[in-house]
């Protein structure tokens, strides 16, 4: 798990996960997009507390390798201010057959959205700015503190 | 009694207080009586559920107490990817 504030290149990251035993490589890039919620979207600036972000990401990848017979798997997240098209995040999991490495992907991503501590601020094209809630992480959070209480 | 706790706001709750730290002295038991008692300082009304908390830079939960001397980290809810 890496935090970083230059661009992130998949095609060189892909590199990390090379090994003869892999049979399936599975990636994932989350973008910036140019609208939210009906607005629209000029520009992100992602705030991350990087000594947290980088525990919490190692915890979800070892959490993966438990969960699924995979090969290996790496996540590299943004900071900073980036433009529409701009890679936000990062995951690419290898492992012998493809199932795994999907299933792990998709576990990799959904975790880090819920659980690094990282917020993103946008910054619309008609000059307004705000911070996302997100909600399907307020929900998680939710439910986790349900079942802490009860 | 009152414990001298060291608060880390981030993102919207540290444009809401004016600074990402303060040292604050709380008659609080758990993390998130800080969260309660410092309402006017981070501004949410989000419910505490939807929130996250660290305390001496590990991830905690609501319910964990609190010493003198501890720096808490108050998270709004997250937003990554």
């Amino acid at each position: 798990m890496r935090i970083t504030n230059s661009a992130i290149e998949p095609d060189k990251l892909r590199q990390l996960l090379t090994g003869d035993a892999a049979g399936a490589y599975v990636a994932f890039e989350g973008w910036i997009r140019n609208a939210n919620e009906g607005q629209d979207v000029l520009r992100l600036e992602y705030e991350v507390y990087e000594p947290l972000a980088v525990k919490e990401g190692a915890k979800i990848i070892a959490e993966a390798s438990v969960k699924y017979p995979i090969l290996q798997a790496e996540c590299v997240h943004r900071e900073g201010l980036l433009e529409i098209g701009e890679c936000a995040v990062w995951v690419g999991v290898t492992s012998v057959h493809r199932d795994e490495a999907f299933a792990a992907c998709r576990f990799i991503i959904d975790e880090v959205k819920v659980r690094l501590p990282v917020w993103k601020k946008e910054y619309y094209v008609n000059g307004d700015s705000g911070w996302v809630n997100c909600e399907r992480c307020a929900a998680h959070s939710s439910r986790k503190a349900t079942s802490l209480r009860a | 009694m009152n414990k001298n706790i060291t608060v880390r706001y981030f993102a919207g709750f540290r444009e809401h207080a004016g600074v990402g730290e303060e040292t604050v002295s709380l008659p609080a038991a758990t993390a998130g009586d800080v969260y309660e008692l410092l309402k006017d300082r981070h501004g949410s009304q989000e419910p505490l559920g939807h929130c996250k908390v660290a305390i001496n830079d590990e991830m905690a939960d609501w319910s964990a107490e609190v010493f003198d001397g501890d720096t808490v980290l108050l998270f709004p809810p997250v937003a990554g990817g």
